[in-house]
């Protein structure tokens, strides 16, 4: 295999350049796929039919802990990619047990929050209202829990085989993918609990 | 035995117990021949792990091509009906069921499967590349929209057609009123299919961005592979809008949620408006592709170069954001109020100038070209005037005021069909006989292919030109039947005729391919249209390398540079070939995705869970291991080139 040494390992190989890029194009289609989530959550919000309103069951402090849990994630995943740039083996699996935990935390908060919901009386079939909020963040809670698995094999593989073109590779796009989903949580964050509470 | 009481036809009629049979007795016929010319073996080994892109484009091209003659016959069937009045050759039940599964077959798993046939075996050889950048997920594409395709045609025998038409507007597709499992089948096999259709996309953006010969900028690419990349981009970013609309579908018919459904707050017109979001750039990502193939074979034909290439890219690039902004047109008449309707009539009608600019680029191309009349040629002179009459009352449809008398009536049937067999059958069925020979090594018999040509060209005339009339003196669409007095029966009779030339012209194609691959000559070299791009400039068959030496490239049309104009293509030193393993992880995959559909849509959560679970373990497959390819050493390559070169 061709390998170029003046770029990071993740960039090394003709084949890792292409997975870069085609994931950035893959967040591009993500993109999409929440953008259309919000149209549809912002066409429904208001129509609770005989449901509860978003202010009647939104609570802020399980959803602070939530946001706090994986922007910090979300930073650690950053801490994880430069300790692989600096050859750090340990660093730089600690920074990604340490995110993966977060993200673990995050997601157990998740499921506390949504049976919260289903406890008020806002279940997913209640209204046009509470199936468009539950699947909205639903869809980033499976990307999430999705992302735990993917990163956990990531994590052994770079355990076994240390940094090597392909473990680097994965890891760094695991990280585009991490930060990925950070960004969608802000604009869940603000635009469908912060709107929803005032 | 109440399990199995699900999969009962709700309303079967003897038409379908023969063609149940008929499945049975194939099915067994294809395990059978299978068996005793023991082929098992070589279709596990050479298709169905095969990661090569030439291999998954005629997988894509066989698939496309049976499923053009099962809408076919839908299509004759609805003909049929209506050609006299109050026929009672169908039911309204069938008669839905049919029209429905004739849109969802022709569009997503006929026209989307041709183009994606075609951009497969073309585009990496136009390129100058050894294969797409990510191989194995394209197998992963192939084999998902097969076992979508499967599993949506497996409902006319298990538990009943969608019937509710190929939009699948709510609340008419909710359980309320279609309590049957087909519009599940709808829901589910469109999203399999459409899964891979993205993956597709993201893998051909990649190979095109990154993956071009040495010196082809890309303002140098030629116009088909230019038509892929801006069909791959507009996939990209609408199918993400189908896979929500169907997600949220199928969670309205399964679990009770209440996105589209008429109490609770539920909005019908959302999924209007999502499945336009998508279906109109749909539109632009069939028709693009064949704008491309036009391109390739006006010029040469026309033996010149492409006129206007700037304004082709620029055109394609407008009409791909323009796509997306037009999407209220298709439901003009369903309540946005006179402001909205205007700004979405000005956005329809702004299409038709880069489009218009296309028109006029080929004409000129063809200006004192010299013109040679084959078959693919044939086609692409047909398309001009056909299209044009097609587009040109897309405008009328566009106008929203006037809209309120065309719309759901056969003229706009008329409409869509005029600019989408045209556009896109005309374009797939002179693509196919334009690179036919470069797929296998003989050519189509041009005489028997030119009858083909008149047949479907007048026949496509006869069958849509009536329902302009027919549809402006009120003839709505999807009616099963009319009465006498409404003198709707001369011109559904003329429909008719019309449809049974088409078909006749389909099966001469037929026997142009039975006949061809018999008799026609295998000498043909590896240039036997004197063409322009780079995919004529390797040998026929093409090795599964694709290139021997990476191509060096001036220009869009570097191969006739290298013919006529003593430009060198290759320097003649070779280097070793890295080529990717076959795989049969996709294939077992998507398999498990039929299955995980199949128990979807008649909710045996067992089947689910179990499907669910394996689809996972591919994926953690997947990760753990390690696959590095193979190289194919110097001595090899010299081998299989002076082989294929063959004493020359």
């Amino acid at each position: 295999m061709k390998l170029d040494h003046s770029q990071p390992l993740e960039y090394s190989s003709e084949q890792g350049r292409l997975n870069i890029l085609g994931f950035w194009i893959f967040i591009g289609a993500e993109i999409m796929l929440f953008g259309t989530l919000f149209a549809s959550y912002f066409t429904l919000e208001g129509r609770h039919g005989s449901g509860p309103s978003g202010a009647e069951i939104f609570e802020l402090s399980p959803v602070l802990i939530e946001t706090i849990l994986l922007l910090t994630s979300s930073f650690t995943v950053g801490l994880a990619v430069h300790a692989m740039r600096l050859k750090n083996k340990k660093a730089m699996m600690t920074f990604f047990i340490i995110t993966l935990v977060l993200g673990a935390g995050f997601l157990s908060m998740e499921i506390y929050e949504f049976n919260h919901y289903i406890h008020e009386g806002a279940g997913i079939t209640v209204s046009a209202f509470t199936s468009a909020l539950l699947t909205t963040i639903g869809t980033h809670g499976l990307h999430v829990t999705l992302g735990l698995f993917w990163g956990l094999f990531i994590l052994i593989q770079v355990a076994k085989r240390g940094f090597t073109p392909e473990t680097a590779n994965k890891s760094f796009i695991f990280s585009l993918y991490w930060h990925f989903l950070d960004v969608v949580w802000i604009f869940i964050f603000s635009f469908i609990y912060l709107k929803g509470m005032m | 035995m109440e399990f199995f009481e699900r999969f009962a036809i709700p309303h079967p009629s003897p038409i379908i117990y023969a063609s149940m049979v008929a499945i049975g007795i194939t099915l067994l016929a294809i395990v059978a021949g299978l068996t005793f010319f023991k082929k098992w073996g070589y279709l596990w080994r050479e298709w169905l792990t095969t990661v090569d892109h030439k291999r998954i484009g005629i997988m894509y091209l066989i698939s496309a091509l049976l499923m053009l003659f099962r809408g076919g016959v839908d299509a004759l069937m609805m003909r049929a009906q209506l050609a006299t009045p109050d026929a009672q050759l169908l039911d309204s039940q069938h008669y839905n069921e049919i029209f429905t599964t004739h849109g969802v077959v022709m569009i997503i798993f006929m026209a989307m499967a041709f183009i994606i046939a075609l951009m497969n075996f073309v585009v990496p050889l136009q390129i100058g590349a050894r294969d797409v950048a990510f191989p194995r997920l394209n197998a992963l594409s192939f084999w998902l929209y097969f076992m979508g395709a499967m599993l949506f045609n497996l409902s006319f025998v298990i538990g009943g057609s969608p019937s509710s038409g190929w939009t699948s507007y709510f609340p008419l597709a909710g359980n309320e009123f279609s309590p049957s499992v087909g519009t599940n089948y709808y829901m589910i096999a469109i999203q399999i299919a459409g899964i891979g259709t993205l993956i597709t996309g993201i893998n051909f953006i990649v190979t095109i961005l990154k993956m071009r010969a040495p010196g082809m900028k890309l303002m140098k690419m030629p116009m088909f592979t230019w038509s892929a990349l801006i069909t791959n981009l507009i996939i990209t970013f609408a199918f993400p809008v189908l896979t929500v609309a169907l997600a949220m579908g199928t969670m309205d018919r399964l679990f009770g949620t209440q996105f589209f459904t008429t109490g609770n707050g539920g909005m019908d017109m959302l999924w209007a408006n999502l499945f336009w979001v998508w279906g109109h750039p749909e539109v632009y990502i069939l028709v693009l592709p064949a704008f491309g193939v036009y391109s390739e074979i006006i010029s040469t034909f026309a033996r010149r170069n492409l006129y206007g290439y700037k304004s082709m890219v620029a055109s394609m690039v407008i009409i791909s954001v323009l796509s997306f902004v037009v999407w209220v047109h298709h439901f003009f008449t369903m309540g946005q109020g006179a402001m909205v309707n205007s700004i979405f009539s000005i956005t329809t009608m702004a299409i038709a100038v880069p489009t218009g600019i296309k028109i006029f680029n080929w004409l000129f191309t063809l200006y004192k070209g010299s013109i040679r009349f084959t078959v693919p040629m044939m086609y692409s002179l047909g398309f001009l005037p056909i299209f044009t009459i097609g587009g040109v009352t897309g405008v009328m449809l566009g106008m929203s005021a006037a809209d309120y008398q065309y719309h759901n009536t056969m003229f706009l049937v008329a409409h869509f069909h005029l600019v989408i067999i045209p556009g896109v059958v005309f374009a797939m069925l002179a693509g196919l006989t334009y690179w036919w020979p470069k797929m296998f090594g003989f050519m189509l018999n041009e005489r028997i292919g030119k009858w083909a040509f008149w047949f479907i060209s007048i026949g496509t005339c006869v069958a849509f030109f009536p329902m302009f009339i027919s549809g402006l003196d009120g003839q709505a669409r999807r009616m099963y039947t009319y009465s006498e007095s409404t003198g709707f029966g001369f011109w559904n009779m003329l429909s008719f005729a019309g449809a049974v030339m088409l078909a006749i012209g389909f099966i001469i194609i037929v026997y142009n391919i039975y006949y061809s691959t018999r008799y026609a000559s295998r000498d043909i070299g590896s240039d036997p249209w004197d063409a322009r791009s780079l995919e004529w400039a390797t040998s026929t068959p093409v090795p599964e390398y694709n290139f021997a030496e990476v191509p060096q490239v001036n220009s869009s049309e570097a191969f006739w540079d290298s013919k006529y104009n003593g430009h060198k293509l290759f320097s003649g030193k070779l280097k070793e070939i890295h080529m990717p393993n076959n795989s049969g992880v996709p294939f077992i995959m998507s398999s498990l995705f039929f299955v995980l559909g199949f128990s979807f849509i008649f909710s045996i959560w067992i089947g689910v869970a179990i499907a669910l679970l394996g689809i996972v373990a591919c994926l953690v497959h997947r990760s753990f291991e390690q696959d590095h390819g193979y190289h194919i050493p110097v001595e090899e390559i010299e081998k299989t080139e002076s082989e294929l070169r063959g004493g020359k």
